[in-house]
């Protein structure tokens, strides 16, 4: 199941939930008590499944350990648990109004940071989806109790559209909470959740069946055969959080190599970071999803890789460019590619790294290349790029605003932008904001030297004709 | 769960450091097969006992095989059909009728359900994995000679004394899953010439958290198998393609990150700090003089990415040290360097260790308030080595490269480390 985790960036604390949260909390808890008044009123004395307190008490321990235990995603903000597979369990075992109980009992389970707000909701959230798998399942003529011999296989039916009832509405309730409360990180709200949506509704669906196993053999070894379960499911918990792990150390790994490269260029100081945030932006904004976002965000990341090749002289040279050193600067795109290419993932990359500066009429660099010739990576590649280039200080000039820089977009729109992605650009930098280097960055030319920038395209690098 | 050697240690272009199969892979593959004859004739001879349930299990095992599993290290690893395997082995009851296949059978189902799965593999001009398939054949076997004489006793065949019969599945199945580490350590420390003990532990490191789920899998469907017959497959299948899938994503991006970490490392040689190739060069030397020197898996990786990356400090430098090579630069612009990359790495924040190994490769070896770690000295020694020979295959400047590192033993270089290398050097020569 996935949940929320206590993960507050900027130390924000959760009571500044927007309205419309609050009203949606209070309205999944409400759901979640009139599920529990109905159990009540149908079966007043506890007199049903529910009432078999040892296997109802087994149950919520095993939850409890599944709980406790859970993954955090890439995405810092939700979390992951195979305990989905135990209050299924008890849908079989001990019926709606058990699995109510059982999945309820998350209020309890052992994890750190999280606010009384999450607990109550994560715990209303789990308790409804239980209970409406319950409901599916006794509605589709599953039966309630340890199976024997004569239940199989009438009993996958059933069990097999609760498990799916369940998985959705745990994962609807959840999304809805993030569309209403975005977390206070770059992008777009779930964007992440989203990416690993698959395979974690995958995850659940899978571990769902192990809820029958885990009925099936409660007649034959009880509570030890529910052990021997649980050891698959730690075992895929923990492949998923080496996984992000490994995910995480990948990004941070590739964001210091290029602060590594940055240093070269006085200008480039966290600009890769910015342009790769922004080619994220566009690329979200035209509809790529998933993939294709995580390559333009690497691309963005390493569209100057090349500028390495490119002797420092160069690059620091004070006012204007002779012939040779003009080429050298052009060569960077091509020396990116020479780098990047042998990583393997990076295929629609590759060619955005190489045709950033390329502009829309055709007279940009290394090819010449016009209009829809540009592959679209590079187009993306290419607002951001001078975006960021226009709203940073520089040596000849201070950073513009916002306004100013999306004008000048605007004006450029069409000979050197594609003016679709300038237009999405613009709409994405209204909705998602844009965090400008600070003033005082310490990658600045000492005073009185005039270094220009190849990405500025207000200022375009100046050829010495002697 | 096992693995190729030909995907291990990555073959290097022009370098014949591997073959595609070596003596010991064949010499196991031949072995295993002449089992699988044995069985084979046997079972076709006393008939085949309860066709149904072999079908299943081996239909089971057959889709195991084609979705197969690389793990870290090149290995391989067919986790369902493991399972579905050591199912077959321990199996008591289905459907409340006792399963009666003899072993010999159990090992000619697997090996037929294997064979079947390897030959999409085939079509799609993938290696059939041979090696691979013999070693987790022997774990079954293995299971299935000590478990079948048992299955007949009455006292672990009652549902009521289901206890025992756990216990014993379990022993059974640790006994197997030994077997298969075993092979594979055994492969791999030929192959790679890695120390048994070190290749051992690997191997059990590796393929312990499958090789539990496995487990548990294959006797949760030998006890539901009882209750629900042959359904108790088909509910299997899901979680574990669920493990599955989280395995293939992580050693996913593990490979990914590695060959990040290789193409960015080459940024110092398009910026021309350094020769072309030589990142590469001492990354690929440092991890076999490290093999050498008995370093684990995961040491190993740490020394692979503190090599490729040894140089990253030199972006940091206004201008490129002429000729690139740090071995003759100042010891002060060498510790420079070395700082320097180390923050970069640092940065990182997860890559701690192998920030540490980057800053003290410019760390004379002796001499100090502290002895470097041994990767730092190992990357020492190999770049020095190759900012001497270079992509040069002429042995005399091998030799004469050799010389000169033995001279420096006294404080530069560690001498077991330089002995290594040595040696490493020698067999590159004798390959050619």
């Amino acid at each position: 199941m996935v949940t929320g985790t206590g993960h507050r960036p900027r130390g924000e604390r959760t009571s500044k939930l927007p309205p419309g949260a609050w009203l949606y909390v209070a309205a999944v808890v409400a759901a979640a008590l009139a599920a529990v008044a109905q159990a009540l009123g149908a079966d007043p004395d506890l007199d049903g499944p529910v009432g078999r307190s040892w296997t109802v008490a087994v149950l919520v321990l095993l939850f409890l350990i599944c709980d406790s235990a859970p993954t955090t995603l890439t995405y810092r903000q939700s979390a992951w648990s195979p305990s989905s597979s135990v209050t299924l369990a008890a849908v079989v075992l001990v019926g709606p109004a058990g699995a109510l109980v059982v999945g309820a009992t998350s209020l309890f389970s052992v994890r750190r940071g999280l606010g009384r707000t999450q607990r109550v909701f994560i715990a209303s959230m789990y308790g409804l989806s239980a209970w409406a798998a319950g409901q599916v399942y006794l509605a589709l003529g599953g039966t309630v109790g340890p199976p024997g011999h004569s239940s199989f296989p009438g009993i996958i039916g059933p069990f097999a559209v609760a498990a799916v009832v369940h998985v959705l509405i745990n994962h609807g309730l959840l999304w809805g909470m993030m569309m209403l409360a975005p977390p206070a990180e770059p992008g777009q709200p779930g964007e992440a959740l989203r990416r690993h949506l698959p395979m974690l509704v995958l995850s659940d669906l899978g571990y769902a069946t192990l809820g029958l196993l885990i009925a099936a053999l409660w007649s034959v070894g009880g509570a030890f055969a529910a052990i021997l379960v649980l050891v698959p499911l730690f075992v895929a918990r923990w492949a998923i959080g080496q996984f992000a792990a490994q995910e995480r150390a990948y990004a941070s790994t590739m964001a210091a190599l290029c602060q590594a490269v940055e240093t070269k260029d006085w200008y480039t100081r966290g600009h890769s970071e910015r342009v790769s945030r922004g080619s994220a932006m566009i690329a979200r904004e035209v509809g790529m999803r998933g993939r294709r976002v995580d390559a333009i965000r690497y691309a963005g990341m390493l569209h100057d890789v090349g500028k390495l090749g490119v002797p420092t002289t160069v690059l620091q040279k004070n006012g204007a460019l002779t012939e040779e050193e003009l080429a050298a600067i052009q060569l960077h795109p091509m020396r990116g590619l020479a780098i990047v290419s042998e990583i393997g993932f990076l295929d629609e990359a590759l060619a955005g790294i190489m045709h950033h500066h390329e502009r829309m009429d055709g007279s940009g660099y290394p090819m010449g290349l016009a209009g829809d010739e540009i592959p679209e990576f590079a187009r993306v590649i290419a607002v951001a790029d001078a975006f960021d280039a226009m709203t940073s200080n520089r040596s000849y000039r201070g950073a513009r605003s916002i306004e100013e820089a999306v004008a000048d977009l605007r004006k450029w729109s069409g000979t050197q932008f594609d003016p679709a992605l300038v237009d999405a650009f613009v709409a994405a930098l209204r909705r998602e904001g844009w965090e400008q280097p600070r003033a005082a960055a310490a990658g600045q030319p000492p005073d009185g030297m005039a270094v220009p920038d190849h990405d500025d395209p207000a200022a375009p690098l100046r050829v010495d004709s002697k | 769960m096992s693995r190729t050697t030909a995907a291990r240690g990555e073959p290097a272009p022009g370098e014949s450091w591997q073959r595609a199969m070596d003596s010991g892979e064949l010499l196991l593959v031949a072995a295993v097969g002449m089992l699988v004859v044995a069985a084979v004739a046997q079972t076709a001879a006393a008939g085949l006992v309860q066709p149904r349930i072999a079908l299943a299990f081996g239909a089971l095992i057959s889709l195991g095989e084609v979705l197969r599993l690389s793990l870290e290290g090149g290995r391989e690893s067919a986790p369902i059909g493991s399972a579905g395997a050591f199912a077959y082995a321990v199996v008591l009851t289905v459907g409340g009728k006792p399963a009666l296949q003899p072993a010999l059978q159990v090992i000619a189902v697997v090996a037929a359900g294997m064979v079947l799965g390897a030959l999409p593999h085939l079509a799609a001009g993938r290696p059939a994995g041979l090696a691979g398939m013999a070693s987790r054949l022997i774990g079954v076997a293995v299971a299935a000679a000590l478990f079948r004489p048992l299955s007949t006793i009455v006292a672990i065949t009652r549902p009521s004394d289901w206890g025992l019969a756990l216990a014993v599945m379990a022993v059974v199945l640790v006994a197997g899953w030994l077997a298969e580490c075993l092979i594979g350590a055994l492969i791999s420390a030929d192959a790679l010439r890695a120390r048994f003990g070190v290749a051992l532990r690997d191997e059990m490191r590796v393929q312990l958290p499958l090789g539990a789920a496995v487990a548990a899998t294959a006797i949760l469907i030998a006890f539901a198998a009882d209750l629900m017959g042959l359904v108790a497959l088909g509910v299997f299948i899901a979680p574990l393609l669920v493990t599955q899938m989280a395995f293939r994503r992580y050693a996913g991006i593990r490979a990914t990150y590695l060959e990040t970490v290789r193409a960015l490392a080459r940024v110092t040689e398009v910026g021309g700090y350094v020769e072309d190739g030589h990142a590469r060069r001492v990354g690929r030397l440092a991890v076999v003089v490290g093999r050498e020197l008995g370093m684990s898996e995961p040491e190993l990786l740490e020394l692979e990415y503190a090599a490729l990356m040894h140089d990253i400090g030199q972006l940091s430098l206004r201008d490129p040290i002429p000729g690139g090579a740090t071995v003759l630069a100042s010891r002060e612009q060498q510790r420079r360097i070395a700082e320097l990359g180390a923050g970069v790495i640092d940065q990182a924040g997860v890559l701690d260790k192998v920030a540490e190994i980057v800053r003290y490769q410019s760390r004379p070896w002796r001499g100090q308030e502290r002895e470097p770690p041994v990767g730092s000295r190992i990357i020492r020694a190999a770049n020095a080595f190759d900012d001497l020979v270079g992509a040069s295959a002429d042995p005399s400047r091998t030799m004469a490269a050799l010389e000169w590192l033995r001279l420096d033993t006294s404080t530069e270089y560690d001498p077991q480390v330089v002995e290594a290398l040595a040696k490493v050097a020698g067999r590159r020569h004798r390959r050619r």
